[in-house]
């Protein structure tokens, strides 16, 4: 025992000699491995931390720790009068990585963006099945194929994208990960060295960090891109750890072996904030979790019914018992952090008494009903059996019989749909893009009904506020028209909103300048550490 | 021992197709389907989920996809992800040397204490050390692997800093990895201290997963030994007049065996089932955590390939003790 322990110590040793002589590192003990390097053909947030935010850039981007659009590989673009045409004017010089696996000869151009989209848009282009099953999720999931009529290149800096008809969120849309420019350049090799698969494996682009090594499950290794159109980094070696429990996350973060790490158990949040050496940022997530009620059948197709359930429901208890605290109760469809959010809604409030007398005002007595709790825990749901235990108990109070129904996770999603579904379902949603169309027209615009929408609600009111806010893109405006959507929202009841969960980021001390994403991004440009 | 031989191996070509069907159907029991779970709370239209299921060969009767599985499999194709798009039998490759590593290492520790111990017991039976030891394997084989693992790593990592809190190596050290066992690519890779490293990540995930096939040995070793020192042949020896350690070491010990070496074989399985939680807690990058993830994500290619990977790995062991029985054991082969 007395030489394991010296061996121990022996290592132990040489790993602290050995850091301290060595180039600027970050370790970040990312929660999961990604599903492949090509953002185009994934949705999961891990594999855009790993392969969009570090390697990739987009014409136009989310400025950093926020939800608004700055330029990108786009220095500036023109949109036409009828909101259909635009422009994009690239910068120029801008240089892809050289790497083990490639070396450009050339710099940015429009081959490069028309091929980026093409291969997503056209099924008869050879890199749209360039593996086996490509679906092109978020593409093909946001309507693109239709709404893109055409990309033209211009001229070698210049682009012109022509769409089907006007679509205020496009320039955002095209600040997600699936619109990463990608070289053509090197796909072209690729596709001349029968290596196309490689596109997925070994990524190459513009961005901050260029890509090392994935070795499955362990390790992704990263370095400072030098060409960066932006500045070289200053963290030379950016390293994710994967690393997929959260209890054994904190134990390597108090070990140093990593100095940052994504989605604590809200149980630890408090040991991580009274340590020293740590610092742990937070942020209201961009979620939210709500139970829809089924608005088509009796008697929550009454509003007063609605009301009164959603007064019966104590969320603050819920939001103590589920996330110990680490969220904050929801009155809106869209979280606080996201622009157009009307703080002066008031919120029903809770009041079993109030709520009992307008269910016999209503005409409704011996009310039972279902509620739908998921099996899995979400971001913005942690634990919804719980939820829905504590909401049982409030709901009979007020005399409602409530009984909790669950099913596998897909077929809950899937069986959740139905418009003649009985009950009412919790569910909740994680925004794209920092749109509100990406919420309220998503989630409860009549066209999802039968689909996201499950509260298979259809109010003409609020259908046309969000599609008008759709077809301008004068953001005032936008505002205004989404502020109406909220309270017709709030009069109508179709959800009880439930909560925004808080997202934590725990970090050593050292690691400076990160900023937290209310997109939920992880995101290491323009992080340093101190050494 | 040829016809023995013959006739074990003839065997694992009916199981080979049993489990392959086996394979199959169990990923396709499940409700869900990876379309579907791909999109999560994102609903997919039914006409774009058909389109997807159609592509991905889905939509076509089961028997016909089975045979052109069995097809590809005759061929040594063994599906491609639908996640990853990577080959199966090549991710299965990359990640089995980290879940192989561990095993060894697990079931050298659990037969290098177990089996003294276990005979230990038995010759003191009784006594303060089999008590103990039989408590300890009874707490061992009860205890859950996950909750142990962490509190390995709360003592071993957090409060004393012996050990590394996980993964397989130091991230410092970065080399090819030729074998994919991390001990020789280490040794390999000239870089000081590499080894060092990697033996000290491999502690506390090796005692994790070693400690209910240890609690099984001892207990299993213990028992047949006691059963054959009540054996009249031992008397006599005893009679004879033979030091006591070789009645023990030779006498008993290699009848007694033959259960336990049942037993160390079984423990394969037991090991597969112990990877896939001891390889989440650690961040090792092995098989078992790569099938329950593709379990969730209902990535059929995978999950049907790997199960049937692990079940030939399996029954290679299982026909590696029938041999080492008929070595151990003639009676076997006359049969």
């Amino acid at each position: 025992m007395k030489s394991l322990t010296r061996l121990l110590a022996a290592t132990a040793l040489t790993l602290a000699l050995g850091s301290a002589a060595s180039a600027k590192t970050l370790v970040y003990c990312s929660e999961a491995s990604p599903e492949g390097f090509d953002p185009g053909l994934y949705t999961a947030g891990t594999t855009f931390d790993a392969a969009s935010r570090t390697v990739y850039n987009r014409l136009v981007e989310f400025k950093h720790g926020s939800t608004e659009i700055e330029p990108g590989l786009a220095e500036s673009w023109e949109i036409s009068e009828d909101g259909t045409e635009y422009t994009f004017k690239l910068r120029p010089d801008v240089k892809f990585q050289t790497t083990d696996f490639f070396t450009p000869s050339r710099t940015l151009n429009a081959d490069d963006v028309v091929f980026s989209f093409e291969r997503q848009l056209k099924s008869d282009s050879p890199w749209n099945q360039y593996v086996a099953g490509a679906s092109w999720e978020y593409s093909s999931g946001m309507g693109f194929p239709d709404l893109i009529k055409s990309i033209e290149k211009v001229d070698d800096l210049t682009v012109k994208f022509t769409l089907a008809r006007p679509e205020a969120p496009f320039l955002a849309d095209l600040a997600m990960d699936f619109a990463s420019i990608m070289s053509k350049e090197y796909a072209d090799k690729l596709k001349a060295d029968g290596q196309e698969s490689m596109l997925n494996q070994q990524p190459l682009g513009t961005g901050p960090y260029q890509f090392v090594a994935y070795q499955p499950d362990a390790v992704i290794r990263y370095k400072a891109n030098p060409d960066y159109f932006k500045g070289k980094q200053k963290i030379d070696d950016l390293i994710f750890a994967i690393t997929t429990d959260a209890s054994v996350r904190v134990q390597k973060l108090k070990a140093n072996e990593c100095q940052i790490f994504p989605y604590p158990n809200a149980a630890d949040v408090d040991s991580l904030k009274s340590d020293s050496n740590l610092e742990v940022m937070e942020q209201e997530g961009l979620n939210v979790a709500y139970m829809a009620y089924n608005t088509t059948q009796a008697p929550f197709d009454k509003v007063e019914v609605r009301k009164a359930l959603n007064m019966a429901i104590n969320k603050q208890a819920i939001i103590d018992a589920v996330f110990q605290g680490a969220a904050v109760p929801a009155k809106n469809p869209i979280p606080p952090t996201m622009w157009s959010y009307d703080d002066s809604i008031q919120d029903d409030p809770y009041d079993p008494e109030a709520s009992k007398k307008m269910l016999a005002d209503a005409g409704v007595t011996d009310l039972s009903m279902k509620i739908w709790a998921m099996p899995v825990s979400r971001p913005y749901m942690l634990n919804a059996r719980r939820a829905a235990e504590l909401m049982q108990a409030d709901l009979a109070k007020v005399g409602v019989k409530a009984e909790i129904v669950s099913y596998e996770w897909g077929e809950y999603l899937e069986k959740s749909k139905a418009k003649d579904r009985d009950g009412a379902a919790m569910l909740g949603w994680t925004g794209d893009n920092g749109d509100p169309d990406n919420f309220l027209d998503t989630l409860l615009g009549c066209d999802a009904v039968g689909g996201n929408n499950r509260a298979q609600w259809c109010d003409k009111e609020f259908d046309d506020l969000v599609k008008k806010a759709k077809a301008t893109d004068d953001q005032a405006e936008r505002t205004k028209l989404y502020e109406q959507a909220q309270a017709v929202f709030k009069k109508q009841a179709p959800w009880l909103t439930i909560d925004h969960s808080k997202v934590f980021m725990p970090m050593q001390k050292s690691v400076k300048g990160f900023v937290q994403d209310p997109l939920g991004y992880h995101r290491f440009d323009d992080v340093d550490i101190a050494e | 021992m040829q016809r023995f031989l013959l006739s074990r191996i003839a065997v694992l070509i009916p199981t080979f197709i049993g489990v392959s069907i086996v394979a199959f159907a169990f990923i396709r029991l499940l409700p869900g389907d990876p379309v579907q779970m791909l999109a999560g709370e994102r609903v997919v239209s039914p006409e774009r989920h058909a389109a997807i299921m159609h592509q991905l060969g889905f939509d076509r009767p089961l028997v016909m996809q089975y045979l052109s599985y069995l097809w590809g499999l005759l061929q040594g194709d063994f599906g491609t992800s639908i996640v990853t798009k990577r080959g199966v039998a090549g991710e299965f490759f990359t990640l089995f040397p980290a879940t192989l590593e561990l095993s060894l290492c697990a079931i050298v520790i659990a037969v290098a204490l177990g089996v003294p111990a276990g005979v230990f017991a038995a010759v003191k039976r009784g006594s303060w050390f089999d008590q103990t030891v039989m408590g300890a394997a009874l707490v061992g084989y009860s205890m859950p692997i996950f909750w142990w693992g962490l509190l390995l790593i709360i003592l071993f990592s957090g409060v004393l800093q012996w050990t590394p809190v996980s993964g397989r190596i130091s991230l410092l050290y970065y080399f090819p990895q030729a074998t994919g066992f991390m001990l020789i690519d280490s040794l390999l890779s000239d870089q000081k201290g590499a080894f060092g490293s990697a033996v000290s990540h491999l502690i506390l995930p090796s005692i994790v997963l070693a400690t209910i096939p240890l609690a099984v040995i001892a207990r299993q070793t213990r028992s047949a030994m006691l059963e054959v020192l009540g054996e009249d042949y031992v008397r006599t020896a005893k009679a004879k007049g033979l030091p006591r350690s070789r009645v023990v070491g030779v006498h008993a010990l290699r009848n007694a065996l033959i259960p336990v070496v049942t037993t160390i074989g079984l423990q394969v399985g037991v090991l597969m089932a112990g990877a896939i939680l001891t390889e989440s807690i650690f961040s090792w990058p092995g098989i078992g955590k790569w099938m329950v993830d593709s379990v969730f994500r209902r990535d059929y290619p995978v999950v049907q390939g790997g199960l049937l990977l692990i079940a030939m790995i399996i029954m290679f062991v299982n026909l590696a003790v029938d041999i080492l029985y008929g070595v151990i054991n003639p009676r076997v082969r006359a049969r």
